[in-house]
């Protein structure tokens, strides 16, 4: 049997609740809105790597599903999310103002496993996925950690809280597909560079980086982590929408959900080349009549 | 319990067995009910209608697997589940020791599936019945769903009756898309039925106007959710009126106390509430609730006088 340089990440230490709350403020970030929003019941339960699923388009919505991003932080009494507006969903997110009110669920999801103390980490994000990174390079700097940090996009408006990381991290590498700002090329180059000091990796962003970032670790002996996007009708585990082909602790594949059993995978067991597919070692394929070759 | 709560009798069954409410989840939409936990008193529904199980665990379908349309969403899931030994080790027993009743319902590909499934499910504590999904439209061979054929749907129920526990009522989960659902339901009902559960979701399509492909792993799915609660209340609606004895456990697109009304209206003794729970997690607590105020506020003092209403 193969083994793994990660164990799954374990369950989050409380369950969600389901508010209606108040944004605290809205602030335009390059590409991206940052939404603070007063949700205390929230923020005591969060912990990085955890997601909230809102609730879009008010009480006549014909959109049903649940929109599911990633805590940014937490501050006394608030959550902090960063909405990138592309779709119907997020886009009405992106217009919410001070004083409305907004439908969330959460802290959902299994929260990033933290590595012994003093462990060097590498933290990659990419686009807003980097401001799921904030909390954890905090969290992972207050137990002894020295953080380092990359973010990446394809252009300068699509990075994200640099700042942010830059005021934690003990160091902030930048990219940009365009060289618009930082260097220019993708997150790998500064992560080939970076994983042979780290003792851990973490990442948040698109599904190819990623799968580089995990490869990248793996080949280097390194655990990773990563907290993937998939899009999830109910964020609570439910609906079956979100899975992902991952190796459990016993070495079986499974499509598990994103929502419960992640969004924080161990890197090296994803299997990121079969997403989209149903491999004949999935449990349970061979009742869909795929069989061994 | 709230004031209002105590107003109406909000009681009813499912075929001969007591409900403390008319609102279940729906199959499919709340798994086992276990994620649901942290949202409602799971005690307080009628029943959790289980996801379908299968004889042998599953791994559904590849993703995507679902996609947003104008009120609903359209689902490729696949019947993904632990199979009946994982269900019967895991999440009945959950049910159970919490003391939630558990609607099982059960799906295959071939009638003496079915029938084992019942077999196996005889006499399993906290398990009210079982709804038999002849309907779901994710399976293999989508142009042979046993609910669009009159014969095939009895040869299932004849053979589930017969198999499964007397105590448990069972009910045929229905489609939609078929001609005359009159005839199905009067076949399944002749065959042994206690009960019909309508309505499954609407076979639908979605193509992607960036890929000119599919959205859907699956190509096709089940559309559910708002957008089919007419259909879903015509099929109620017409059941009734052809087999008033009928018990039916109306579903399609429920979001609110007066969506279910509706069904109730048409000839529903207790409703399930699917897609609505993944928008909100709460729902069926809330539309248990809002069902008992709207029922208050036209005059019933139970949930059984208002049973078909709507035809009288």
């Amino acid at each position: 049997m193969t083994s793994y340089l990660t164990t799954p990440a374990p369950k989050a230490e409380q369950p969600p609740v389901q508010r209606e709350v108040e944004v605290l403020s809205a602030r335009p970030v390059g590409a991206y809105v940052e939404l603070t929003l007063a949700a205390p019941d929230v923020a005591e339960r969060a912990q990085p790597g955890q997601f909230v699923a809102f609730a879009v388009g008010g009480p006549m919505t014909a959109n049903l599903l649940r929109r599911s991003i990633a805590l940014a932080g937490t501050g006394p009494g608030t959550v902090t999310v960063v909405v990138a507006p592309h779709g119907p969903g997020s886009t009405w997110l992106a217009e919410r103002r001070a004083g409305d009110v907004v439908d969330v669920v959460g802290p959902l999801g299994r929260p990033f496993p933290l590595p012994e103390p003093g462990t060097t980490a590498l933290l990659v994000g990419g686009g807003y996925g980097a401001a799921a990174l904030v909390g954890l390079a905090e969290l992972l700097r207050s137990r002894g950690s020295r953080v380092l940090a990359v973010t990446g996009a394809a252009d300068a408006a699509r990075l994200c809280s640099v700042e942010e990381l830059g005021s934690v991290a003990d160091r902030v590498e930048v990219t940009t597909d365009d060289g618009s700002a930082g260097r220019a090329g993708r997150v790998t180059l500064a992560v080939e560079e970076l994983i042979g000091e780290s003792g851990v990796a973490y990442a948040c962003g698109p599904m190819p980086m990623l799968r580089a970032v995990a490869d990248a670790a793996t080949a280097a002996g390194v655990p990773s982590y990563v907290a993937v996007e998939e899009s999830m009708a109910c964020g609570i585990g439910v609906c079956m929408t979100c899975v992902l082909p991952v190796v459990g602790e016993d070495g079986q594949t499974r499509f598990s959900r994103s929502c419960t059993e992640g969004p924080v995978f161990g890197g090296d067991r994803v299997r990121f080349a079969d997403v989209g597919s149903l491999p004949w070692d999935v449990v349970g394929a061979e009742a869909m009549g795929v069989v061994r070759p | 319990m709230t004031v209002l709560d105590t107003a109406v009798d909000m009681t009813t069954a499912l075929g001969s067995v007591p409900l403390v409410s008319p609102v279940l989840t729906a199959s499919g939409c709340s798994a086992f009910g276990q994620e649901l936990e942290p949202f409602v008193d799971l005690t307080a529904l009628g029943a959790v209608v289980t996801k379908s199980v299968q004889l042998r665990p599953r791994s559904g379908r590849p993703t995507p697997r679902m996609a947003e349309t104008p009120s609903g969403m359209l689902n490729s899931i696949g019947l993904q589940g632990p199979g009946i030994d994982g269900l019967l080790a895991g999440e009945l027993p959950w049910l159970a020791e919490r003391g939630v009743p558990a609607f099982v319902s059960i799906a295959g590909t071939r009638v003496e599936d079915f029938a084992e499934l019942a077999t196996r499910l005889r006499g399993v504590p906290g398990v009210l019945g079982l709804e038999v999904n002849i309907s779901c439209p994710n399976v293999e061979s989508r142009g042979e769903v046993f609910a669009c054929d009159p014969v095939a749907a009895s040869d299932v129920i004849a053979a589930v009756r017969a198999a499964a526990d007397p105590a448990q009522p069972i009910y045929a989960k229905l489609s939609p898309d078929v001609t005359d659902i009159v005839s199905v339901a009067r076949a399944v009902t002749e065959a042994g039925a206690d009960g019909l559960s309508m309505i499954n979701t609407l076979l639908g399509l979605v193509i992607d106007p960036d890929t000119m492909k599919p959205v859907l792993g699956g190509v096709t799915g089940g559309l559910s959710g708002p957008a089919v609660r007419p259909v879903a209340v015509r099929c109620v609606w017409q059941v009734h009126a052809a087999l008033p004895e009928v018990p039916i456990l109306g579903m399609g697109g429920i979001r609110s106390g007066l969506d279910a009304l509706q069904f109730v209206l048409a000839g529903a003794s207790a409703v399930s509430v699917g897609t609505a729970v993944f928008h909100d997690p709460s729902a069926t607590a809330r539309v248990h609730r809002e069902l008992a105020a709207a029922l208050a506020a036209r005059g019933f003092s139970s949930l059984r006088e208002a049973v078909g209403y709507a035809h009288r």
